[in-house]
């Protein structure tokens, strides 16, 4: 049988292609190498020897995460790209720069390989626009009815300037609250692509990696204090966690928070609250009130940042809390997320 | 119980129709209203996938213009 | 979006603000008003209205939502039926973690059971149109906003003939417990802000009892914060002026006198009163709705027998009393300690809004 017969579209994925044999050794060479190619890569070794990026100016930044979504594609994106760009996130918002990506795929018997080319499509697209390579990998099949057709493990090393300081304790009163753009379309995609509930919209993930509108404010500000994408559990749950059992609240305002109109129309036929919805895209950088400024107007400038806003400040208030000055001029708690956001009739 | 929201009439298909707010559109029942005369243009309140009334522009337009010329006299 | 964001203008908002407050100020106490709805309960919430008013008037939550009302062993028959295996439970999100004796929709969905959550009745025709060897039953709950659109569904699936589609009733009649609410000498409410969308069907006429028999101020009033100050502004002259107490509509955009006679007369079709158990309140004459006869085959009750388990009280749960603003959040022996939203045993906790759940976020130091 040709390799390329192997592998064409329309034929499903056995637990042979997960045996270890020639099979799996051709369909990560036909499906991944050949889409991720770079000379670590191509190598196809056990492991990926990387020259060391390090020197005395840098840390080694290294993360990992897992991706399980449901429905795998969705307005927007895909599972590939968000688990590449979930990992390279997770590794911007500490102030690296992402280097290398190692996936690992556990794919549910029976999966049409031309999902799985699609997948690996919009990962090898993602990685090389953001100027990351995908060094090592791993592939395993599973008996049909053990996983969901496929979960991806992305696992990340970058590097980060030693001089940074970032982190909660940098966090002081009268810091400003910043984001990036309209938030909560990550959370709605995923519903719409779910098909529940007939709403036809024009919403789409804003699943894109973060680095560089990253680096562009940490190189021209000193004032950043601390960064944190939002993804599970909203802006919400964020906020929550940076002031947690600290000394200090954070206050936001109703007026200055970015949402697309399809955002809010979709979350008030459903009932749900865009606070609590999840956001791929997104960065909540707490920056020190004399920085905000400049740091708005840069992010301003990358097309991932054209609608930045600053959308609230830490207080001596509130310690622990977060609280949001409505638009009438109450204020309401924002808590935390418990459980899952539902549609509501009530 | 009461979640529901103003929604535009954008198509009309006898029973059904379907309804729009800030561009999310779905197709609503309209055996609620069937007694009603709706045309395109018309808002519905829309709850559950069902149109329960439909929505008196004109009383609304009127009511908030009352209500803004009270509270100048503030 | 119209119709919604004129209602939201802040600078509308603090002028009636003002404008109750002025008139407040010859008041000796404060007032208290009570909203029956859980979608009002979120929308002060959300607008953060309850603290805007504390000074003078008092907002008080009563049982307005589902997830308040719904007793114990409603939600046993939904769990029972969810562990059958040829049943597809179709439901609101709101259902999910309302608590029955020992579980819930939500620990039932994760052990394996098949449950369906929907935003529209219809999508559940949909569910059973196209899996004809499941049993569907769509747990129909709510006020008489969603009691006709259920009415509707059912005469839906009679002329799809269908056999697999169920209804499991629970809904509950607004105007019957408000009477219970006022009867009761515990209770002082200076006025009720009524459910809009429940009005928008049943219309203004149910309410004048209130009004009439008990002096008691009603406004039905919308959903947006400003249908909310405005309806505490009209409930405020009503009871400065001193004259007879009426029923007024403020919520005059979507609420007519008569309400909707179609939707009144589909309802009247397909159920008939009943006396019903409030979760807190206890029974309540002709304060529910069941199918009638007519529409038995697709009374899952009827339709579909299954065990149910012994239903079980908690017993040391005060949600009653504390639904009908005779105690707080803090008299609960269960309280913060046993009772909190990760794990909740009454209602009030369930609702992220409810009155003990509220309590939580606000007051918690």
């Amino acid at each position: 049988m040709g390799e390329a017969e192997i592998i064409k579209s329309g034929n499903q994925i056995t637990l042979a292609h997960g045996s270890g044999g020639r099979l799996m050794h051709n369909l990560i060479r036909e499906l991944f190498v050949k889409r991720f190619s770079n000379k670590f890569l191509d190598r196809m070794s056990d492991s990926a020897v990387l020259a060391n990026p390090l020197n005395d100016e840098y840390d080694l930044c290294f993360t990992t995460d897992s991706y399980v979504v449901d429905p795998l594609f969705f307005p927007g994106g895909n599972i590939g790209s968000l688990a590449v760009c979930g990992t390279i996130n997770d590794m911007a918002v500490e102030g690296a720069t992402p280097l290398f990506l190692s996936c690992g795929f556990i794919i549910e018997e029976g999966l049409d390989i031309h999902i799985l080319e699609e997948i690996a499509d919009a990962m090898a697209k993602t990685a090389r626009e953001a100027g990351v390579n995908i060094v090592t990998g791993d592939l395993k099949v599973v008996e049909k009815g053990h996983a969901d057709k496929v979960f991806i493990n992305t696992s990340g090393v970058g590097r980060r300037p030693k001089r940074l300081k970032l982190g909660v304790e940098f966090i002081r009163a009268g810091d400003k609250v910043l984001i990036n753009g309209a938030f909560g379309e990550h959370g709605i995609a995923v519903l719409s692509a779910r098909g529940n509930f007939e709403l036809n919209m024009d919403i789409h993930s804003d699943c894109a990696p973060l680095h560089g509108i990253i680096a562009e404010i940490l190189s021209a500000s000193d004032g950043i204090h601390f960064m944190r994408d939002p993804t599970r559990g909203g802006i919400a749950t964020t906020l929550n966690e940076i002031v947690a059992g600290t000394s200090s609240g954070i206050t936001i305002d109703e007026a200055s928070l970015p949402l697309k109109e399809e955002t809010r129309a979709a979350c008030e036929i459903l009932g749900f609250d865009p606070l609590y919805l999840a956001n791929e895209g997104k960065v909540i950088i707490v920056a020190s009130e004399s920085g905000a400024e400049k740091i708005l107007d840069i992010m301003r400038r990358n097309p991932l940042g054209k609608d930045s806003r600053i959308i609230g400040k830490v207080t001596p208030e509130h310690a622990g809390k977060v609280v949001m000055k409505t638009l009438l001029g109450g204020h309401r708690i924002i808590d935390m997320l418990t459980g899952e956001q539902l549609p509501r009739i009530c | 119980m009461c979640l529901a929201v103003p929604m535009k009439i954008v198509k009309l298909t006898g029973t059904d129709a379907v309804v729009e707010l800030g561009g999310v559109q779905r197709h609503i029942n309209l055996a609620l209203l069937s007694d009603s005369e709706l045309k395109i243009g018309d808002y519905v309140i829309v709850h559950a996938g069902f149109a329960i009334q439909k929505l008196d522009n004109a009383d609304a337009e009127e009511r908030l213009k009352l209500l803004q010329e009270m509270l100048e006299l503030l | 979006m119209r119709y919604m964001d004129e209602y939201r203008n802040p600078e509308l908002g603090r002028k009636l603000l003002g404008k109750i407050e002025e008139t407040l100020r010859k008041f000796p106490t404060k007032i208290a008003v009570m909203e029956v709805c859980g979608t009002h309960t979120m929308s002060i919430a959300r607008a953060g209205i309850g603290r805007l008013l504390a000074g003078k008037v008092g907002l008080l939550s009563g049982p307005g939502c589902p997830v308040c009302v719904t007793p114990n062993d409603y939600m046993d028959r939904a769990v029972a039926w969810a562990r059958c295996k040829d049943v597809i439970i179709a439901t609101f999100g709101d259902m999910m973690k309302v608590p029955g004796s020992t579980s819930n929709l939500y620990r039932e969905k994760v052990a394996g059971a098949q449950i369906a959550i929907v935003y529209s009745p219809l999508e559940a025709i949909g569910i059973a149109e196209a899996c004809p060897s499941r049993k569907v039953i769509f747990l129909a709950i709510g006020f008489e906003t969603t009691a006709p659109t259920i009415a509707a569904t059912i005469k839906c699936a009679r002329e799809k003939n269908l056999k697999n589609f169920f209804i499991h009733c629970g809904h509950k009649l607004v105007p019957p417990a408000m009477r219970a609410l006022v009867n009761d000498p515990e209770l002082r409410i200076d006025g009720f802000i009524c459910p809009g969308h429940v009005s928008a069907i049943i219309g203004s006429h149910p309410y004048e009892f209130i009004a009439r028999e008990y002096y008691i101020p009603c406004v039905i009033t919308g959903f947006e914060p400003l249908d909310i100050l405005e309806a505490v502004w009209m409930i405020v002259n009503q009871i400065s002026r001193g004259n007879h107490a009426t029923v007024e509509i403020q919520y005059t955009r979507a609420v007519k006198p008569a309400g909707n006679p179609n939707a009144l007369s589909l309802m009247n079709e397909v159920f008939e009163p009943v006396d019903s158990i409030w979760r807190g309140l206890g029974t309540i004459p002709e304060s529910g709705l069941i199918i009638q006869e007519s529409y038995a085959d697709f009374d899952a009750v009827k339709r579909m027998p299954v065990a149910v388990e012994e239903t079980r009280e908690h017993p040391a749960c005060i949600c009653g009393m504390i639904l009908r603003g005779v105690r707080l959040p803090v008299d609960c022996p269960l309280f913060r300690t046993m009772c909190n939203p990760e794990n909740p045993i009454g209602p009030c906790m369930v609702s992220s809004e409810g009155a003990c759940a509220a309590y939580l976020k606000y007051e918690n130091r």
